[in-house]
């Protein structure tokens, strides 16, 4: 039941809210993008940008009340998920879109054996024997790397560390062959040298396997290697779209712009400051009429300020949420040329 | 080289907490005693009948006029007044007392843990609503709605089922036997209120852990998460509430038979012992003394087993 041009998910004008005795915040506000079959996304923002977000609201996770799926369409596979009875998304959550969270010391539940979690999601799905899924556990932790998997199987989560649980977690993940993973944050608690061997490792599976993968994270360097395309979030809005490799070279928003200069350059003087955006991320419960960034840009002019700003197309891949969408997009390429 | 190697073995939480029990001292008395107490109330009873010939009703016949005697080589805790040995009573009680706390807590977990568990996951309107019928439930004083409910479904009026229960375990139409199994029910059914409140705060705590966010991402029905994923982490505070609801329990049946509402002649426990023994106290002492201090010690001794569970299950509230 796949598309012709092999979209696997298409999220049109998604708004989901949280009421909130603060009144209603708007953490993700309106958000469109696709993704192809075998494509990795990247989502990229602050922490509260509605990146988390989205992605829950992708899977049903949303908790409600408080939250609410205000508006939008998620279409996965020819599927209207937001129009599915939650029995039929339960069915779709784990086999079809998995997930692999933040934090690998608190996913997995303390109290039960690797051996049962892994061998949940296929007796779920699958309807696996118990056999059946206890080999196809062993056979999964063999996958993600896990060496002698027959023995440590039957440990506990506290008998493994970081790195390990996040590979546990991967390996339950992809047991019944997902279609999509969502890797919220993935790398985010472990240290770099694990950091690099997850993204390897999922990359590496990615390309067995021909999954398509949301990437979600704050760290343009991981992004950077992995993806095929790249969303910008700030405020619960896309800020900026655009392929990779394009993305970094020529941003088309100070936004991003903003966050690239962020990274700390290895060749950086030492004792001069680090650049960094100056303020905060707005509330989300009361952002002003115009811009949300326009407080914190650098280029911000009055209209910024009163209107909204348009969502520009600046090439056939390419979109910018910015008053001044092209004139940014011209000074980086101008930028570009004079290195 | 790799012979040299020591493999250290991971311990599991439960290891880790039972190393923890045994340093405590009064906590390895209680589950001695206890274990014990449990040998004998179950071989007791049938090794006294095997070696003498006595049983916990056999009346003797024979036409002595005083049948109570004091304790002896032949009687260790002595006769009743009906002649009967007070040890093979007092095992025979510890049975049904013992049973009584168990069961009746096993009663009271499966309803108090399924309770708080389903109200602290669901949370909102069906939470308030599932913890209000608690809090009404509170207020009526327990021993009142035990009283009704004994009085009410007992002697004509047990429902078919326990009748059913207790044919099964000691033949047809064995009413004190009916009564001690509507007993078990009666007071199951009133102390699962705070186990209900200890486990919906145990869920509520948890729910919003990653690892549920995490099972839900993966598929796992409402009730898999409750039962499979909660439950086994809020054991650690249920299993110590359990262990001291035992003795609460036990205490109470203590109670109601004392008063003459629970366990009925012939059967006999703890505090249908004591009951009677009382009437005799200024001549017959031995007949209040023995199942009142057999009953205290294993009391105690359930409570020191509590508190010493607590601290081991949960080493982060142990004083130091």
């Amino acid at each position: 039941m796949s598309d012709q041009n092999g979209t696997i998910l298409s999220v049109t004008g998604l708004k989901t809210y949280f009421m909130t005795e603060d009144g209603v915040v708007k953490a993700v506000d309106g958000i469109t993008f696709e993704l192809k079959k075998g494509e990795t996304l990247g989502v990229v923002g602050e922490s509260g940008s509605g990146k988390s977000v989205t992605n829950l609201s992708v899977m049903r996770l949303i908790p409600e009340p408080p939250g609410k799926i205000a508006g939008g369409k998620i279409i996965f596979d020819g599927i209207d998920v937001l129009g599915l009875p939650i029995d039929e998304v339960r069915k779709i959550r784990g086999r079809r879109i998995a997930m692999i969270f933040q934090d690998p010391m608190t996913s997995l539940n303390p109290f039960l054996k690797i051996s049962k979690q892994l061998m949940e999601v296929t007796q779920l799905h699958l309807g696996h024997t118990k056999k059946q899924a206890y080999d196809h556990a062993v056979k999964m932790l063999k996958t993600v790397g896990i060496s002698d998997a027959e023995e440590r199987i039957n440990s506990y989560p506290h008998e493994f560390s970081g790195g390990m649980r996040q590979r546990v977690m991967i390996a339950m993940a992809l047991s019944c062959d997902p279609e999509l993973l969502i890797a919220d944050e993935p790398t985010t608690a472990l240290d770099v040298t694990i950091q690099a061997q997850i993204l390897e490792l999922i990359k590496d599976l990615k390309a067995r396997m021909g999954t398509s993968v949301i990437l979600i994270t704050h760290d343009l360097g991981v992004v950077a290697g992995m993806t095929d395309k790249i969303i910008v979030m700030y405020a619960g809005k896309v800020f900026e779209q655009a392929p990779t490799k394009e993305l970094f070279a020529t941003p088309a928003n100070p936004y991003t712009k903003g966050l690239l200069k962020s990274v700390p350059d290895p060749a950086h003087e030492q004792g001069k400051d680090l650049y960094q955006i100056p303020g905060l991320p707005p509330d989300v419960a009361h952002l002003p009429p115009g811009c949300p960034f326009a407080e914190r840009c650098d280029r911000a002019a009055d209209i910024c300020r009163t209107e909204f700003p348009p969502f520009v197309q600046i090439n056939e891949d390419h979109y910018s949420l910015c008053h001044f969408a092209k004139e940014v997009y011209d000074e980086s390429v101008r930028e570009r040329e004079s290195k | 080289m790799a012979e040299n190697v020591d493999i250290v073995e991971g311990s599991s939480l439960w290891g880790d907490a039972w190393k923890r029990l045994l340093k405590n001292k009064l906590a390895v008395f209680g589950l001695v005693v206890l274990a014990i107490m449990l040998l004998l109330v179950v071989l007791g009873p049938i090794l006294i009948f095997w070696a003498t010939g006595y049983t916990a009703d056999g009346i003797p016949e024979n036409g002595d006029l005083i049948k109570s005697f004091p304790p002896s080589l032949t009687h260790p805790m002595g006769t009743d007044e009906a002649g009967r040995d007070m040890l093979a009573r007092v095992l025979q009680g510890g049975r049904i007392s013992l049973m009584v706390g168990i069961i009746s807590t096993f009663v009271s977990l499966i309803v108090g843990v399924s309770y708080g568990a389903i109200a602290g996951y669901l949370g909102g309107k069906i939470d308030n609503l599932m913890m209000r019928i608690v809090d009404m439930i509170y207020a009526i004083p327990y021993i009142l709605i035990v009283i009704v409910l004994l009085s009410v479904f007992g002697g004509q009026n047990t429902p078919r089922w326990v009748q059913f229960l207790s044919e099964k375990f000691g033949g047809a139409g064995n009413q004190g036997l009916s009564q001690i199994f509507l007993l078990f029910f009666a007071l199951g059914l009133v102390s699962w209120l705070t186990m209900a409140r200890v486990v919906r705060g145990q869920v509520l705590s948890l729910k919003n852990q990653e690892f549920i966010l995490a099972a839900k991402a993966t598929g796992v029905s409402t009730f898999g998460i409750i039962f499979r994923h909660l439950v086994p982490n809020t054991l650690g505070p249920v299993i110590v509430y359990a262990t001291l609801t035992v003795p609460s329990v036990m205490l109470t049946e203590a109670f109601l038979s004392y008063l003459g509402l629970g366990v009925q002649a012939p059967f006999a426990s703890w505090g249908s012992l004591a009951s009677d023994g009382v009437k005799n106290i200024a001549i017959f002492p031995w007949q209040l003394i023995f199942p009142g201090v057999t009953m205290a010690l294993t009391l105690f001794s359930l409570n020191f087993l509590g508190d010493g569970l607590r601290d081991a299950l949960d080493p982060q509230t142990r004083k130091f």
